[in-house]
């Protein structure tokens, strides 16, 4: 710390303006990030449900139908479509945010963001289509 | 007759209101003008009590970074044309910073911030003299310019929400600025800038809203800044607990 310097603006009668509880309606950009803060609530529930399902395939048969049953329910499909909505933006929002943490080198040149970008998006791409085949097909 | 544009100026007068008010001014629409330009013809011609820094004119200083609509902007380098003349032009001080008078803030905290990371070239090796050299080549150079470009404007700083919610936060322009020396070949501080930065106050209350990129007049981008120093901090913690013997 500066130590012993005077306060520049001691004495002064400063206007400290408050933050609002509503701050983050007040920019789109802020709103889109809150949004994307609170899906990881919903990747999160969603990541456990899958857990607890791995967990009812380990403790038989009975309990995994019981399991699936109570996913079946309308609440649990409701809950689903919605996180899979928030999923959906949480995965496109970081992926478009990829590019601003990653600086790749190939040469002199700098790998353009879009490729980055696109990179990520392609991987997830095949990641759906291997999943998806091994889901349908049995 | 002229077009005109109304500009509502926040004024604070501490010694004589507690608060902001607005105040109206009808200026040209001159469409060779910048808002500075329409403030200083409300300073020269209409209202001398006005109070706003600038200095330069030109995008270098970074002086006179207000809040226009809501938006930070860096006022002499933003057009009047931007904006629509049927409809006021609302300039304010920057935000999330304590205002000492109409269009000025107190930028006390942000300077102390900005000496915290130590944005010098350190070394300890060789004494500072004018016939040291330290050469660089082009590629090396490329390496941190873009962080360099910074004008401490402060326009990064009212676009973080973060500034706003914890004011400890070291801030956007800081952690680019420290980010810069650490890319710098001549450096050898990054492992003092990153015992300083390490910390939630530091490089970890960023939240990643990118705001401050968004907003920056010299493309800085701060947030990619933040985020590669994260990246720098996660790999040195990953090395020390994979390797404790070879940390350094």
């Amino acid at each position: 710390m500066s130590g012993a310097a005077p306060e520049p603006t001691a004495g002064l009668k400063l206007y400290h303006r408050p933050m609002s509880f509503w701050w983050w309606l007040e920019r789109r950009a802020y709103f889109k990030f809150i949004v994307r803060e609170l899906t990881c609530l919903f990747v999160g529930t969603f990541a456990l449900l899958t857990l607890m399902q791995v967990r009812a395939i380990g403790d038989g048969p009975e309990t995994h139908a019981a399991f699936t049953a109570m996913l079946s329910s309308p609440a649990c499909i409701a809950f689903s479509v919605v996180a899979f909505l928030f999923v959906l933006f949480h995965a496109v929002t970081w992926f478009q945010l990829v590019p601003t943490t990653i600086v790749l080198r190939l040469g002199e040149q700098r790998v353009p963001g879009s490729v980055i970008a696109g990179a990520h998006f392609a991987g997830w791409l095949i990641v759906s289509v291997v999943v998806a085949y091994i889901v349908l097909r049995g | 007759m002229a077009e005109t544009l109304r500009l509502e100026v926040s004024r604070y007068r501490p010694e004589e209101e507690s608060e902001p008010t607005l105040q109206s001014y009808e200026v040209p629409y001159n469409k060779d003008w910048v808002i500075l330009d329409a403030l200083n013809y409300v300073k020269d011609q209409l209202d001398g009590s006005v109070t706003f820094r600038w200095s330069c004119r030109m995008g270098v200083c970074g002086s006179c970074g207000m809040m226009a609509n809501g938006e930070p902007k860096l006022t002499c380098a933003v057009p009047l044309t931007d904006y629509d003349p049927t409809r006021p032009l609302r300039i304010e001080p920057l935000q999330f910073f304590p205002v000492v008078r109409d269009l000025v803030v107190d930028i006390t905290s942000f300077l102390q911030k900005l000496s915290n990371v130590k944005p010098w070239i350190i070394r300890d090796d060789v004494e500072a003299t004018e016939t040291v050299e330290f050469r660089q080549t082009p590629a090396e150079l490329d390496a941190y310019k873009q962080f360099s470009m910074c004008i401490n404007c402060m326009l990064c700083y009212s676009a973080c929400p973060v500034v706003g919610l914890e004011p400890e936060f070291t801030g956007p322009a800081a952690i680019a600025l420290a980010q810069r020396y650490n890319l710098d070949s001549r450096d050898k501080g990054a492992q003092v800038r990153m015992e300083a930065l390490d910390a939630h106050e530091g490089l970890w209350g960023c939240t990643f809203v990118g705001e401050c990129t968004k907003v920056c007049p010299k493309n800085v981008d701060p947030a990619g800044a933040i985020q590669l120093y994260k990246m720098a901090s996660a790999t040195d913690w990953l090395k020390s607990v994979l390797l404790p013997w070879g940390t350094k």
